[in-house]
């Protein structure tokens, strides 16, 4: 390579360095905001390190599994609750309203709204999250993957 | 080591080659397309979960990796011409550049229409979808700074520059759903653990894929054969062909 195109090479590689660098930081610097929800132990004790604790009245949004048996309806409205887990403690949803097709006991769902005890959320939107497996009923079947939609009686 | 490769960096050379790519690729992308999206709409299995809107799958996944894949060819472009000085790579980013932003819009609206009736909304401001509007916004900005200048060569090294720096943003949008929680799940099958979908609906995806990927590499082919006359308009051989077109 002659020494002019090295020499381009070499600042354009900095300059490439530089910006993933900066990027790199500021994006690990932020990642506390980059997330899109609190996990319900996160709503407990805060981030990782302590910090960004949820308080009471502040509008949050919520991610975990929905807790086995823990699905409670009022039998007259739209009003539900239900528990949220990941790996610690877990905390209560009540919502109003109608839940998405792939709510399910153990899908993991986001639900959005106010905090109004400090483990209780008032959502004011549920959304459904799904993992990336995909397969035909037959084989879900066959290795025994709970599919049943939500009751809605 | 390269030299094989340096017939090609003329014009005309390069114009001839693509013009004979063109209809190959055409015929491969309509093919790999009619068997892939029969048996990706028609043919493969319903989710266990999704039922039938798993399908968007055949349409949204082959045109969110593209969007990421032309976005990495054209930083390569990008590359090529800063530090070879190839007049020929900047052809090729403006070729390029208009492909990717059609599939990178195709991704998000297909996204879009996937999200509302899974995830019970359109959009959601996570760090998937949010990197992937970046990404859209970069082929804006590629698009726009090309066409902002009237001398074509002069514009030419901003954009390379701009091409080439946005590659930041391809790993962020990749390992979003790992570093961060966001309402996207992770990765079925741009992963090297073996895909996690069953085999009748991967085999129609990758057909899908494939399709979608010669028909990008049609679409750029004759976009770069415009820009390299646009851009040779006064070389005899330009003239010639126009010449030979009105006979």
């Amino acid at each position: 390579m002659n020494p002019r195109r090295k020499k381009r090479l070499t600042i354009i590689s900095l300059i490439l360095f530089g910006v993933a660098s900066v990027t790199g930081l500021s994006l690990y610097g932020l990642s506390n905001f980059v997330d899109v929800f609190y996990t319900p132990s996160e709503v407990h004790n805060g981030k990782e390190d302590g910090t960004l604790k949820p308080e009471v009245g502040q509008n949050i949004r919520v991610g975990g599994l929905v807790v086995v048996g823990s699905v409670k309806r009022d039998p007259e409205t739209l009003k539900v609750s239900f528990d949220l887990i990941d790996t610690g403690p877990m905390i209560t949803v009540q919502y109003e309203g109608i839940l998405p097709d792939l709510f399910r006991e153990g899908q993991g769902i986001v639900a959005q709204g106010k905090l109004i005890k400090p483990t209780t959320l008032l959502a004011t939107e549920v959304l459904a999250k799904h993992d990336e497996e995909y397969m035909p009923k037959e084989i879900a079947d066959a290795i025994g993957k709970h599919h049943k939609p939500a009751d809605y009686n | 080591m390269w030299k094989w490769l340096h017939p090609y960096a003329n014009p005309e050379v390069a114009y001839q080659f693509t013009g004979k790519l063109i209809p190959w690729f055409n015929g491969i992308a309509f093919i790999l397309l009619s068997i892939g999206l029969f048996l990706g709409l028609a043919y493969s299995p319903a989710d266990y979960q999704q039922g039938e809107t798993v399908r968007i799958f055949y349409i949204h996944v082959p045109a969110a990796i593209l969007s990421m894949g032309l976005y990495f060819a054209m930083a390569i472009a990008g590359l090529s011409a800063l530090v070879w000085q190839l007049k020929l790579a900047h052809a090729a980013i403006a070729a390029i550049a208009p492909v990717g932003a059609a599939f990178t819009a195709i991704a998000l609206i297909t996204g879009a229409a996937w999200g509302k009736p899974m995830w019970g909304t359109w959009w959601i401001w996570d760090a998937r979808l949010t990197s992937e509007l970046i990404l859209l916004f970069l082929y804006f900005g590629v698009i726009a700074l090309g066409n902002a200048f009237e001398d074509k060569s002069q514009g030419a090294k901003a954009v390379s520059v701009l091409a080439l720096v946005g590659v930041v943003n391809l790993p962020i949008i990749h390992y979003s759903v790992e570093w961060w929680n966001t309402l996207h799940q992770g990765a079925t099958v741009t992963k090297f653990a073996a895909p996690s979908m069953a085999m009748s609906m991967y085999i129609p995806f990758v057909i899908c894929f494939f399709g979608c990927a010669f028909l990008a590499g049609s679409l750029i082919c004759k976009r770069f054969q415009g820009q390299v006359l646009a851009r040779n308009s006064l070389r005899p051989w330009v003239k010639q062909l126009a010449l030979a077109e009105d006979n």
